[in-house]
């Protein structure tokens, strides 16, 4: 089986990476963006498919609840 | 008095640490993070570094290594527990405190010398220090902004677990005086027992004449109070 792990930070959270972005963005002559937000994807291949232990690694290991949410999208 | 340095691979204060705890009087192992015992310690410190090379988050694989299991039992049985820098932020992925250490503000790694005022002495950390007190302590993180939500900060604030906050020399706590953009000016807490304290800054290198600060020694001559044998020089 193949997932995605997208890992985004929360919205109540300030993302830092994200603001530096979208003013490199303006600068690049785009002013009308408004926001963006850095996270990140992970690909990954398993053998079985053990969607519940799945969301369990997503939420303690892959992602940190404090501060980011993660979705989980099954492939095949 | 007895001290553990954890070693995680990527651990790149250790040896600063442990050669600080031995002036202190502290008799200082190394432990290796395969270890499944961290037991029969008054001590356990986690050095800086970049354990797992930061990789998915600072410290969101170190929490998983063997050792850590036996520190979370060793610190709820009281044991004290110092987390410096990358230490903070294994301490933050493994839930021993709350909240977390988030890019700094401005993306920058900044290494430099930074002024703390010492916001609670009712703990093992810093009982020989006094409220108020500003202490000059280098930092050295790209991640050290501190991240919680409103209730977890409330919650800090109102049982004095924020220990240190950023200020400036004056011992004032401004958002000029904020390197990183941590929430509140916050460098570093313990949990609700308070013996558990997460820092930021390095005390570690603040402790020899040669190193530019002194102010580092606070921490360690409050633990060798706490502990009650002092040794130290």
């Amino acid at each position: 089986m193949k997932a995605k792990v997208i890992v985004m930070p929360k919205l109540s959270i300030l993302d830092p990476q994200g603001v530096a972005v979208r003013e490199a963005m303006r600068h690049h002559g785009l002013p009308g963006v408004k926001s963006v937000r850095v996270g990140k994807m992970l690909e990954v291949e398993v053998d079985g498919a053990d969607e519940a232990k799945l969301h369990e690694i997503c939420r303690d290991l892959l992602s940190n609840p404090v501060v980011e949410d993660y979705e989980l999208v099954l492939e095949n | 008095m007895r001290a553990a340095v954890i070693r995680f691979p990527g651990s790149n204060c250790d040896q600063d640490c442990h050669f600080v705890l031995r002036e202190f009087g502290f008799d200082t192992d190394f432990l290796w993070h395969k270890e499944t015992s961290a037991a029969g310690y008054d001590l356990i410190v986690l050095p800086g570094g970049f354990s797992y090379g930061d990789y998915l988050r600072c410290g969101a694989i170190a929490r998983f290594s063997p050792v850590m299991k036996s520190i979370v039992e060793q610190a709820s049985k009281g044991v004290l527990v110092l987390g410096i820098c990358n230490g903070f932020q294994i301490l933050c992925e493994s839930g021993l405190l709350p909240g977390a250490l988030i890019r700094n503000r401005d993306l920058h790694f900044i290494c430099e010398h930074v002024s703390l005022r010492v916001e609670n002495v009712a703990n093992p950390f810093l009982s020989a220090s006094r409220i108020g007190r500003v202490l000059r302590v280098p930092i050295a993180h790209g991640e050290g902004n501190f991240t919680a939500d409103a209730e977890t900060l409330r919650a800090l604030n109102a049982e004095g677990r924020v220990l240190v906050r950023y200020c400036d020399e004056a011992g004032r706590v401004t958002p000029e005086a904020n390197p990183n953009g941590a929430a509140e000016n916050i460098a570093g807490i313990c949990n609700a027992q308070r013996n558990v304290f997460g820092l930021m800054p390095h005390p570690e290198r603040a402790c020899d004449g040669a190193l530019l600060s002194t102010d580092g020694r606070a921490i360690f001559e409050s633990l060798v109070a706490t502990l009650g044998k002092s040794r130290a020089a």
